[in-house]
């Protein structure tokens, strides 16, 4: 733990040193890891084709948010990221998502190991029926990862206190997951989904459903994760991408109509599609 | 930008809000112009009823910054603008500072003017210094013509009037200077007529500030402190 903290003080000190170095303009241009890329993604429900030529990088311990209008794609093009869109009849899909290199539609494949690198976090909080302990327990036994009593309590404490949970729960592991309030039910539901040590956590409108200080602590949590964790984002408050992501892709209708980081979208935006929809214009 | 467009949110009340902040400036500039013009009539023509209209009316200048800053924080925290919006708003927030200080100024020169009543005027440069007083009314009534249009490019044309009213400034003060030299016992009268001249040299150059903020609010690029012909690329170049 010690280390830990000394590693984060170090790296703390070292981007202080290059922020006072190097000029804005300069660090915007220094490339990021690409973790999970969509190229040429497209994808159809039956006859309609909801996504069209998607062709996205999402960046290592980044924040990208998707924003748009409803029905605009960005939910359905969240749920590629981990191959949800599979439990969906008729969708047909078309181009690449890579994570690290390696096309997650490959036929070889195992989804199942694919969805512990790319977890997922949903709008409305959805703990399994168990106790606080067995919702994160749950998939490391599932996965093996964990085996013995000692291992899971260690993750378990782990992931809690990562979700920055543990504090308020630590004295109840054994009380149903259903019990905490609507903001701790969504950081048990962070937590089950960090258990399993993903790569990618994908959340779709994980605030909408929360009050304004639920919602801030969770936005608090998303800016300590990505530290770690690549996240992508879909939310439809505009003042939450712009708070929490590095990176924001304005979807509309199916299409991405542009991707910036967020201070340029939000302020200076070079399409007139996304001036529109972000200023509250009638597009 | 066109000027339009603020007439387009879904939100009816953020159009109001949006022009009615707008055209508040507009009225504040004009407040600024009509003091600018009274106080010149003061300097060059020794108009004593204008002087102190100049150094009574600053008060209205100064209440109108007020009431535009609470507009622009309601908007800030009611709104939360974003894009040309949130530029706007800081393009206001910004230009009403520099409208409050040229009315400072303008104050200052009608001040000034009241003190130089009694002293003889054909020995100073009253006609150079009337002449800096035409061009730096055309850069003020320029770059709030600039704004009210939101005209990046006339912005540039008028913030480069500066270097000639800079020029000016620099020839009145060589003609003081030798004045002082030449005659030790003018030093209080002519002190005024340089703190004047001053004056009326800041005013241009917060004029030219505006311009660079309509260049901000068109062009989404900040153009303080770059050459002329960087404001001029930026205002007439490709957006990004």
């Amino acid at each position: 733990m010690e280390t830990e903290v000394k590693n984060t003080t170090s790296a703390g000190a070292a981007t202080m040193a290059q922020k006072v170095e190097t000029l804005p303009s300069e660090r915007q241009t220094a490339t990021p890891e690409v973790k999970m890329s969509a190229s040429d993604l497209n994808l159809w429900y039956g006859d309609t084709q909801a996504l069209h030529d998607i062709n996205l990088d999402m960046y290592a311990r980044e924040v990208t948010a998707l924003i748009g209008p409803s029905g605009c794609g960005k939910s359905t093009f969240l749920r590629c990221l981990n191959r949800m869109n599979d439990l969906i009849p008729q969708v047909h899909i078309k181009g690449n998502v890579m994570l690290e290199g390696e096309d997650i539609y490959d036929p070889s494949v195992d989804v199942v190991q694919l969805r512990t690198f790319v977890g997922m976090v949903f709008q409305k909080p959805n703990p399994f029926p168990k106790s606080i302990y067995e919702n994160i327990a749950y998939a490391p036994r599932l996965h093996g990862t964990g085996t013995s009593r000692s291992e899971l309590d260690d993750l378990v404490e782990s992931s809690l206190k990562r979700a920055g949970l543990w504090n308020e729960v630590a004295d109840r592991l054994d009380t149903p997951g259903t019990e905490l309030s609507g903001g701790q039910q969504q950081r048990l539901c962070i937590a089950r989904a960090i258990a399993v040590n993903p790569e990618v956590i994908l959340m779709d409108e994980p605030a909408s459903a929360l009050d304004p200080l639920a919602t801030a602590t969770v936005e608090e949590l998303i800016h300590e994760l990505k530290d770690n964790y690549t996240i992508v984002i879909v939310t439809h408050n505009l003042q939450q991408a712009a708070r929490v992501a590095g990176y924001t892709a304005f979807f509309h209708m199916g299409r991405i109509v542009e991707v910036n980081d967020t201070d340029t979208l939000f302020t200076n935006p070079k399409e007139q599609r996304t001036e529109d929809y972000i200023t509250g214009r009638f597009g | 930008m066109d000027k339009k467009s603020f007439s387009q949110h879904i939100s009816r009340q953020y159009n109001e809000d949006l022009e009615h902040i707008i055209t508040r400036v507009m009225t504040m500039g004009g407040l600024v112009e009509q003091q600018l013009e009274a106080a010149l009539d003061a300097l060059v023509d020794g108009d004593q009823a204008k002087g102190e209209q100049v150094v009574t009316s600053d008060y209205r200048i100064n209440a109108m910054e007020v009431e535009l800053d609470e507009a622009c924080t309601n908007v800030l925290a009611r709104r939360q603008p974003t894009a040309s919006d949130l530029r706007l708003i800081v393009a206001v927030i910004k230009t009403i500072t520099d409208l409050e200080r040229i009315g400072d100024e303008a104050e200052r020169v009608g001040r000034m003017a009241l003190h130089l009543l009694e002293e003889d005027r054909r020995r100073s440069p009253m006609a150079e210094i009337s002449a800096l007083g035409e061009q730096i009314k055309g850069m003020v009534r320029g770059a709030l013509d600039v704004f009210a249009r939101m005209d990046a490019e006339q912005a540039v044309r008028v913030a480069q009037e500066d270097i000639k009213a800079d020029a000016q400034y620099d020839s009145i003060i060589r003609h003081l200077v030798n004045d002082l030299e030449n005659n030790p016992k003018s030093v209080p009268p002519v002190l005024d007529i340089v703190w004047a001249t001053r004056s009326l040299e800041r005013i241009g150059d917060r004029s030219r500030n505006i311009c660079e903020y309509v260049v901000y609010f068109v062009r989404g690029k900040d153009v303080r402190h770059t050459s002329f012909e960087q404001m001029a690329e930026e205002a007439t170049g490709d957006r990004h």
